[in-house]
């Protein structure tokens, strides 16, 4: 067993131990969990993540109302210590809440709700993501490049893969997000929002041209793909960079896998990659670009005013300026509005440009 | 203008008395016999109403035995046999087979039967749908013998035709009577069954003993729980507040009173001398006027001020409430319920007339299983999970129109839901209930000449509300007391079942075998639960 899982392993036994001790010395068994409620979300001003704050809640087998999910809670403990211990063995947090089904009536649950609300409680106590516990995200997102990466394939047998030997890029999913890195010559990786625009990356020879990993995101990032973007840029030591749509919503795209989002504040710290820089499309793009642009609606403004009043972007100039410019020129575009200029022009002209204007190295 | 003119005479030709054969075909509906399954039931309901009448009048504990056989397909014998005083020889043929004849139409006092029809059209719908004659057992004295009648009715004269007579010694050793009819009907279970009716009955006269032999052999008992009789009731005069003009007028004419304030006193029940002058001030007369004297204003001035003048409610003795403790003790017998209530509300007055409204509520316990178990009473118009509303005059189940009765409208225009069930306006509310309602009454005001239904009176309808709301809340305090308790068992039953599996996962998650004792835990929690659960008073 890796050292990783021995020590997950031993968190989930730390549990299970702390109540019976409690037992033993005949005390009424409770757990402490991470609060995850609004007024426990706090903002960390250093990372620009959400992050929880220190308050706790306790969960008390005395209480009429803790003491059902306090004993679901240990059961999926108990669940996931068998996955982590097997190896191989993943569940989604849908297959969790069926697999209750067969715990009986008295821990079988109604809701998915109330299941994945206490897999977060346990990502809160042992501050791992659930990943880590083998309970993983649906894939989606795809990598492209050279990047050679370890895993156990579901057999349990180890297999090495190079991202380069793929016809449309390797699948981020739950074994490729946790892969040990075992070769990345790349000095920066280029997350995409659409998979039209990754696919013109890849023909165009971007990977190369720009010594990247390409990452194709497909709308707002799985937590698989969030997790291995952070993974390579923190161990690897290399910048990434964020191309989405011209729209509040790409750049929201682009915030997340920065600064993570308020409902994973238990867990951002393991997904979020603060030191990531959207390079557009800006608002400035639109107009210096010229760009084929919708009209913003009525649901774009509202967006955009709540991004000004974030957190998360309200240190930042240069994204409370681009918000500023939409709502002036009420616009938006496409990133593949770009290829009015043609097939080549986003990666002869455009990026190259962007990674001039961030002050990073092209090649 | 041809056409001849038709002369007094001419008319007085076509003129004759109809037959009773062909009053009975025209009326047949009003007796009970409108169709074949309903002829059964009316034929026992008949015999055994009298049966219980004679037997409450000569103070006899009632033990009724109802015999229904099958003889064809659509043809019956029925049987029912008394302990009650049995009929002087004379008598017999008149009772059984001349409609219209009774001792008890003429009086103001509560009884079974009102109109000495029933039992006489009984006989008379054996005997047009059969042919055969009713046979009659009567034994008047204990030591005696019995006399046996072959009876008929002459349907063009309504005269009694004894087609056989005997004296025979049957051996039996107390008075009795005993009937058998053949008739043509249909044999049905369920709601208008003829054991759904001896049931009833014997709810609200528990101490009856009824036994009943059923065509398809099945023989069921309906228990003595009570062994003494209600109270006799008494013949009563009218009571001034709920006398009409007509009648008033009548009365005056009629008295042999030589005074207004003797007609008062002698006329009325709760007039003495003192209300008596306060009548006659009211009214602006004289305590020494003539009654018959009396002009119709001064006629009209005496009604309002008879009914303005301050009087006891009437005498209650000619009233025969079945008694809440008996009514409570019928209801037990007959169903086992988780609660019941019973209250006897004080007699109050529909023109001038007493009445007394009595109700009782049995709640859960078998009528619980019932409303999960089944699609019970296809047959009837209600659905499975309403309330079974039990209908009663003068302690006879009324089991017929339900809807124009003024008890189920009284019933259904109860705010249900604020006594813990399920209610949609205007109709019976749903629930594993019972709900009994009897009106006792000198003069039960039916609302049609079927007798199935009681007149939509506001004085009655009043009065059953308050009595079965009274219930009502005894009902809810139950049910109230119920779900506490239950809530209470569930929640210590959540610590008894999640403690243990929290153990077990626990040890599951630390990877230990080793035997823990979670008991001691279950023990504090739940001692402490209570305090937490008692301080909030909920």
């Amino acid at each position: 067993m890796a050292k990783k899982e021995i020590e997950i392993k031993k968190q989930l036994e730390d549990i299970g131990n702390k109540i019976l001790k409690d037992v033993k010395e005949n005390r009424v068994p409770y757990l402490k969990v991470p609060a995850r409620t609004t007024n426990n979300i706090v903002f960390d001003p250093k990372t620009l993540c959400y992050i929880l704050g220190d308050k706790t809640l306790t969960r008390s087998a005395g209480n009429i109302r803790h003491v059902k999910p306090l004993a679901q809670m240990l059961k999926i403990g108990a669940f996931c210590k068998e996955l982590v211990s097997e190896g191989t063995k993943h569940e989604t947090k849908r297959g969790l809440y069926y697999i209750s089904e067969s715990w009986g009536e008295k821990l079988k649950f109604d809701e998915q709700q109330e299941s994945d609300n206490l897999i977060e409680d346990i990502e809160a106590i042992i501050e791992k993501p659930r990943e880590d516990i083998h309970i993983i995200p649906n894939p989606g997102g795809s990598v492209y490049g050279d990047l050679t990466l370890k895993f156990k394939n579901p057999a349990g047998k180890d297999m090495q893969i190079n991202c380069l030997q793929t016809a449309d890029g390797q699948t981020i999913g739950p074994r490729m997000c946790e892969a040990e890195i075992v070769k990345c010559n790349a000095n920066k990786i280029i997350a995409i929002e659409t998979a039209g625009m990754y696919n013109r990356l890849m023909e165009e020879n971007a990977h190369k041209k720009f010594n990247a990993i390409l990452v194709s995101l497909e709308g707002q990032a799985t937590r698989a793909t969030r997790r291995l973007i952070k993974r390579i840029s923190e161990i690897k030591n290399i910048p990434t960079y964020i191309f989405t749509d011209g729209d509040p919503w790409g750049l929201h795209i682009a915030m997340v896998i920065m600064a993570g989002s308020a409902k994973s504040a238990h867990v951002n710290r393991m997904l979020a990659t603060p030191s990531a820089t959207w390079i557009g499309v800006t608002a400035s793009d639109i107009k210096k670009y010229k760009l084929r642009s919708d009209k913003l609606r009525e649901v774009d403004f509202t967006r955009i005013k709540e991004l000004k009043k974030d957190p998360r972007y309200k240190q930042d100039k240069r994204l409370q300026e681009e918000l500023k410019l939409w709502e002036d020129i009420k616009k938006k575009a496409e990133q593949q509005a770009l290829l009015k200029y043609g097939l080549r022009y986003v990666v002869d002209d455009y990026l190259p440009a962007k990674f001039k204007e961030l002050g990073a190295n092209v090649k | 203008m041809t056409e001849k003119r038709k002369t007094a005479e001419d008319m007085a030709k076509e003129q004759r008395a109809i037959s009773v054969a062909e009053f009975f075909e025209k009326n047949r509906h009003l007796l009970g016999f409108d169709n074949p399954s309903k002829a059964l039931l009316t034929v026992v309901k008949e015999a055994v109403d009298n049966s219980l009448d004679a037997c409450e009048e000569a103070s006899i504990l009632p033990d009724i035995k109802v015999d229904m056989k099958q003889l064809e397909e659509n043809r019956y014998q029925i049987t029912i046999e008394d302990n009650g005083p049995g009929i002087m020889r004379e008598q017999i043929p008149r009772i059984f087979a001349k409609l219209l004849y009774g001792s008890k139409f003429h009086r103001l006092r509560q009884s079974r039967g009102q109109q000495g029809i029933g039992i006489s059209a009984s006989v008379l719908y054996g005997q047009l749908t059969t042919g055969h004659p009713a046979i009659i057992h009567s034994k008047p004295h204990e030591k005696g013998k019995t006399h046996v009648f072959h009876l008929k009715v002459d349907t063009s004269t309504n005269e009694p035709e004894i087609i056989k007579e005997d004296l025979i010694n049957d051996g039996m050793e107390h008075t009795g009577t005993k009937i058998t009819i053949t008739l043509e009907g249909k044999y049905i279970q369920r709601y208008h069954s003829a054991e759904e009716y001896l049931k009833q009955t014997a709810i609200v006269n528990p101490w009856a003993h009824i036994t009943y032999k059923s065509p398809d052999g099945e023989k069921v008992d309906f228990p003595r729980v009570v062994n003494k009789l209600s109270e006799p009731s008494k013949e009563i005069k009218p009571h001034p507040y709920g006398v009409e003009l007509g009648i008033l007028i009548r009365m005056l004419k009629n008295t042999k009173a030589r005074n207004l304030s003797a007609f008062l006193q002698n006329e009325f029940c709760r007039v003495g001398a003192t209300s008596s002058e306060e009548i006659c001030r009211l009214a602006g007369l004289k305590a020494d006027d003539k009654p018959k004297d009396i002009e119709q204003k001064g006629q009209e001035n005496l009604l309002k001020a008879m009914q303005r003048v301050k009087l006891m409610r009437p005498p209650t003795d000619c009233l025969s409430p079945i008694g809440d403790k008996i009514l409570e003790q019928g209801l037990a017998k007959e169903i086992n319920a988780e609660f019941i209530v019973t209250i006897t509300r004080e007699p109050s007055v529909y023109r001038g007339i007493p009445f007394q409204v009595e109700a009782g509520i049995a709640y859960g316990g078998e009528l619980k299983e019932k409303v999960e178990g089944s699609e019970e009473d296809e047959e009837s118009e209600e659905s499975s999970d309403q309330v079974k509303l039990m209908r009663f005059a003068n302690k006879i189940p009324l089991l017929y129109e339900p809807s124009g009765c003024a008890i189920t409208k009284a019933v259904s225009s109860i705010k249900w839901r604020r006594y813990g069930l399920e209610h949609s306006a205007g109709n019976l509310p749903k629930g594993p209930a019972v709900i009994v309602v009897h009106i006792a009454s000198a003069w039960v005001p039916y609302s049609s000449e079927s007798k199935e239904a009681i007149a939509n009176y506001p004085e009655i309808m009043k009065e059953i509300r308050l009595v079965v709301q009274e219930c009502a809340r005894k009902m809810l305090m139950h049910i109230r007391k119920q779900t506490k308790a239950k809530r209470e068992t569930e929640r210590l039953n959540v610590f008894e079942n999640y403690l243990p599996l929290i153990l077990e996962s626990a040890k599951e998650l630390a990877g230990v075998k080793e035997k823990i004792d979670i008991k001691p835990i279950i023990d504090k929690v739940i001692k402490k639960d209570l305090i937490d659960y008692g301080k909030k008073g909920d």
